[in-house]
Order: structure tokens, then C-alpha cells, then sequence
């Protein structure tokens, strides 16, 4: 099998590839979540500890 | 004080929801009269061809008898949310499922039967024959209670929220599924000829499985809800 | 044994060892995925009759049954939190919604996508699509209501309230949207997957599945992890954490 062949999926190339090219959008999206949102969340705390440091 | 027997508080629970309906029945008359306007909705949107509309007549009733239901699933525990006799029930001696299939129960009765009256009426409008809007009677009155059960689990969930209308839909209606099912298939069904038996015993069930289940889900959604 | 689970029980220990677990089940996850799409791309041969779109299938298939597995492991974990009052299970319920959601997602287009070379529409009123649109919807409710409470202890029991009445209802829902696709569809559907599958077929599928498994187990403690220290923000560990970093 050719590397051609193989990125033309028999003629299915559209829908085959596609489809893997979302579920990868898919998979990344919820790996790249919880990263964000841990660092949105560490930023956000760390702010806040500094302006409590400032008061007392 | 002294405790009453459980079948009295029912009874008396019963009772006084009843009668708080009855002095707001103005109230009553909205759900029905959301049910006969989305029906007449429909011919006018989809067209008067009299063969068309017995087909979809089925489908249609039963969708709009959906709504209507979930609509009036608010006032299941607004008002007694709102005046604070919901966390009375709480710490009555009485166990909360009970009290809740009391409530449960004088909510259908005063917002899903009236829809069993209307029926017959939205059938000769969308010209079901009789068979159909016999067995449309029938589904109704085994399938909205089961839509009570399950939406007073939703209300259950939302009762402390501001916006808790769209909230509720989303998640009730995808539980109504099976119901919507069942029901509108049977009443095809007796306007072909075909046996019901199947879909009416099927209701039943969704109508015991969902009479005995959903009171517990309720109790313990609604001590989430006021805790 | 009975103390590294009570050790889980504790947030902090939690977040220790997840965090040195993600790692591993990473590389596992990642591994398991490149030999299944190997295998499946490229040592896989063509279907007889659907030729090479069937390749779909090692995505749309795990994701599938994904979808469901994830929703009972919700369920699971939101009684079990609900019961014992474990606020690690709850945070586990409520990390599993937004990834079983998208696993659901992905396996309502990637079915679309397959049907349409197959039934020659994008959409098929197909008993399991259909099945998988409701499942998709009691995902959004779950997590529409868990949004919607202010306080989120609150909400997460509230939210395992909807989640195991959902879990009661899904063979109901599934059973009476088969019953309906019977009755009011002919013959002429294709159901996806031959029941005699290729061996060469099969094992990628499985493999695919397990890389899913692995996936969601990676994923859910990444967001198990950053919901522990939103509840915790006030704690000294906490604290210590966010001054190191």
C-alpha cells in the first residue's frame, strides 16, 4: 500500500478523515480543559494570597 | 402533639391541595388551554388535508399533552417552597415520599385529568376515528400520571432555582421519551386495527415502576434541594 | 491496603496521587492509540462492502460505548457519594459529565459522517443514533443543573439524584426507541458491524476501546485534580501549593 492509497481511504477519504480529524479536536479539548483551568485557578489563588499578605 | 396515621396525613394532604386549587381553579384553566392552542397550532402550520392530520393526530396530541404537563409541573412545589410549609413536610413524623405521592397525586388530578376531558375534543378536530380517541383516553390516563412522577423529580431538583423553567425541561423531557412512545404508537395502532395490549401493558408498568420509584427520588432531591 | 484507600479519602493525598498516576496512564493511553490506529488504518483490510469507511468505526464504536460507560460510572459514583458521603466520589461524578458528554458528541458525528456514504443522509433516524441524541441531552441536563446551583456540595448531590434516576431510565429509553424504530422503519437499514467481524478488525476495535478507557481515566483525574483544589482553596496545602508555583 502506497502512501497515497492510505490518505485515500478507498475514495472515503473525506469522510474518514474527517471524522478522526474531529475526535482528535475532541480528544485535545479535553486534555488542553483541565490544564486551562488548573492554571486560570492557580493564578486566580495566587492573587488572592498576595493581597492577603499585603493586609496583614 | 399527636401524630396522624399515614393514610390520614396523605388524605389530609390530599385534601388541602385540592382545595387550594380549587380557590386559584382560574389557574387550572392555562396548561388546558396550552394544550388546545399548540394543537390547533399544528393544521395550521402543517395544513388542513384531513388524511394527513389523522396520521400525525397521534403524535401531535401526545406532544402538546407533554408540554402541557411539564408546564404545569412548576406549581408542584412553588407555592409551599415559597411559604416555607415545604421544610414543615420535611421534619413532619411522616416519611417524605409519602407526603410527596400525596402531593404528586393532587397534582394530577388537578392538571392532568382536565386533559383526558379536552382529548376527545383535539381528536374530532384532527378527525381521529373512534377507536383512536378511546385508546387516546386510555393512554392518557396511564401515561400522565407517569409524566407527574417523573417531572415532580425534576421540580424536586430545580425548586431553589431562579431560573429553573428551562432547566427543568431539559431535564424532564428526555425522560418523558418512553411515554411519548408508547403513547402516541398505541393510538396509531387502534386507528389501523392493530392489537394494543403490548403498549398499554407496557404504560402500566412505566405507570407502577414510576409510581413506586419516583416518590423516593423526589424526597431525597428535595432534602438535597432545602438542605 | 485499607490505608491507601483511606489515604484517597483525604483531598491531599488524592491530588499527590493522581498526579503521579496521570503520567503513567497517559503514556499507556497514548501507546494503546497508536498501535490500535495502526493496526486499523493500516493492517486492517478494506470491508468487502463498505470498503474503507468502515475505518470510522475504531473511533466512532470506543466513543460509543464510552458514552454509556461513562454515564454509569457518573451514576455509580454520585450513589456512592450520596450514600457514604465520600466527597471524592462526587468529584469524580461531576468531572465524568463534560467527558462522557463529548464522547457522546463524537459518536453522533462520527455516526453522521459514516451514514452518509452508507445511507447516503447525514442524519438516519437509526435506533442507536437515536439512542445516543437522548443520551447526549441527559449528559446537557446533568450538567446544566450542576451549573445552575450555586453551591456546588449541593449541587453534585443534586446532580447524582439526576444522574441515577438517568441510569434507571436509560434501558427504558433505549428499549422503547428500538421498539419504535421497528415499528416504523423497514428492513432497509444497515446495523452497524457485521456480526462475524474480521479478526484483523476486531483486535484494533478492542485495542481502540481499551486507549478510550485509558483516555477517560487520564482525563477524569486531570479534572478531578483541579476540582479538589477549587473546594480546597483554603486549605493550608493549598495554599502552599499555589506559593510554590
Amino acid at each position: 500500500m502506497t502512501l497515497q492509497e492510505f490518505f485515500h481511504m478507498g475514495g472515503y477519504a473525506v469522510y474518514v478523515w474527517s471524522s478522526y480529524a474531529i475526535a482528535l479536536v475532541v480528544l485535545v479539548a479535553n486534555v488542553v480543559a483541565p490544564i486551562l483551568q488548573r492554571r486560570k485557578l492557580f493564578v486566580q489563588l495566587a492573587r488572592r494570597q498576595r493581597r492577603e499578605r499585603r493586609e496583614s | 402533639m399527636n401524630t396522624p396515621s399515614l393514610s390520614r396525613a396523605f388524605a389530609l394532604l390530599l385534601w388541602r391541595d385540592l382545595l387550594l386549587a380549587y380557590r386559584r381553579r382560574t389557574e387550572m384553566i392555562n396548561p388546558l388551554l396550552f394544550f388546545v392552542l399548540v394543537t390547533t397550532l399544528f393544521p395550521l402550520g402543517i395544513g388542513a388535508d384531513p388524511a394527513l392530520l389523522r396520521q400525525v393526530a397521534p403524535g401531535i396530541i401526545w406532544v402538546a399533552a407533554l408540554l402541557a404537563a411539564m408546564l404545569s409541573l412548576d406549581s408542584v412545589f412553588r407555592s409551599d417552597f415559597e411559604d416555607g410549609s415545604l421544610e414543615q413536610f420535611l421534619i413532619s413524623a411522616q416519611p417524605l415520599s409519602i407526603l410527596v405521592l400525596a402531593k404528586v397525586v393532587a397534582h394530577w388530578l388537578i392538571t392532568g385529568l382536565p386533559l383526558l376531558i379536552v382529548a376527545p375534543l383535539l381528536g374530532l378536530l384532527l378527525d381521529l376515528p373512534a377507536a383512536s380517541i378511546s385508546t387516546l383516553l386510555v393512554t392518557l390516563a396511564l401515561g400522565t400520571p407517569v409524566l407527574s412522577m417523573i417531572g415532580a423529580i425534576g421540580v424536586a431538583l430545580t425548586v431553589g432555582l431562579h431560573r429553573g423553567g428551562v432547566i427543568l425541561s431539559l431535564l424532564v423531557l428526555p425522560l418523558y421519551i418512553p411515554v411519548l412512545i408508547f403513547a402516541a404508537n398505541a393510538v396509531e395502532s387502534a386507528g389501523a386495527g392493530l392489537p394494543i395490549v403490548a403498549h398499554l401493558s407496557l404504560l402500566t408498568a412505566l405507570l407502577v415502576l414510576s409510581t413506586s420509584l419516583s416518590p423516593l427520588a423526589t424526597a431525597a432531591a428535595l432534602k438535597i434541594s432545602l438542605s | 491496603m485499607l490505608r491507601f484507600f483511606h489515604q484517597l479519602g483525604s483531598p491531599k493525598h488524592f491530588y499527590r496521587i493522581a498526579g503521579r498516576w496521570i503520567p503513567w496512564l497517559a503514556a499507556a493511553c497514548a501507546a494503546l492509540m497508536l498501535i490500535g490506529l495502526y493496526q486499523g488504518m493500516v493492517v486492517a483490510p478494506p470491508d468487502y462492502q463498505q470498503g474503507d469507511s468502515y475505518r470510522i468505526m475504531f473511533i466512532h464504536v470506543p466513543s460509543a460505548w464510552m458514552s454509556l460507560f461513562i454515564y454509569i460510572v457518573m451514576a455509580v459514583a454520585g450513589a456512592i457519594g450520596l450514600i457514604w458521603h465520600m466527597k471524592l466520589a462526587e468529584v469524580i461524578a461531576i468531572s465524568s459529565a463534560p467527558i462522557g458528554a463529548s464522547f457522546t458528541f463524537l459518536a453522533l458525528v462520527t455516526g453522521s459522517i459514516w451514514g452518509k456514504p452508507m445511507w447516503g443522509a447525514w442524519w438516519v433516524w437509526d435506533a442507536r443514533l437515536t439512542s445516543e441524541l437522548i443520551l447526549l441531552f441527559l449528559y446537557l441536563g446533568v450538567m446544566a443543573l450542576y451549573s445552575a446551583v450555586e453551591d456546588k456540595r449541593t449541587a453534585a448531590r443534586a446532580t447524582a439524584i439526576l444522574a441515577i434516576v438517568g441510569v434507571v431510565n436509560i434501558p427504558i429509553i433505549h428499549y422503547s426507541v428500538e421498539w419504535w424504530n421497528t415499528l416504523h422503519q423497514g428492513p432497509t437499514v444497515t446495523k452497524f458491524g457485521a456480526p462475524s467481524i474480521d479478526l484483523r478488525m476486531l483486535i484494533p476495535l478492542l485495542v481502540m476501546a481499551v486507549a478510550f478507557k485509558l483516555f477517560y481515566a487520564t482525563v477524569v483525574l486531570m479534572r478531578a485534580r483541579v476540582e479538589v483544589l477549587q473546594r480546597e482553596r483554603n486549605a493550608q496545602w493549598v495554599r502552599e501549593l499555589v506559593d510554590i508555583s
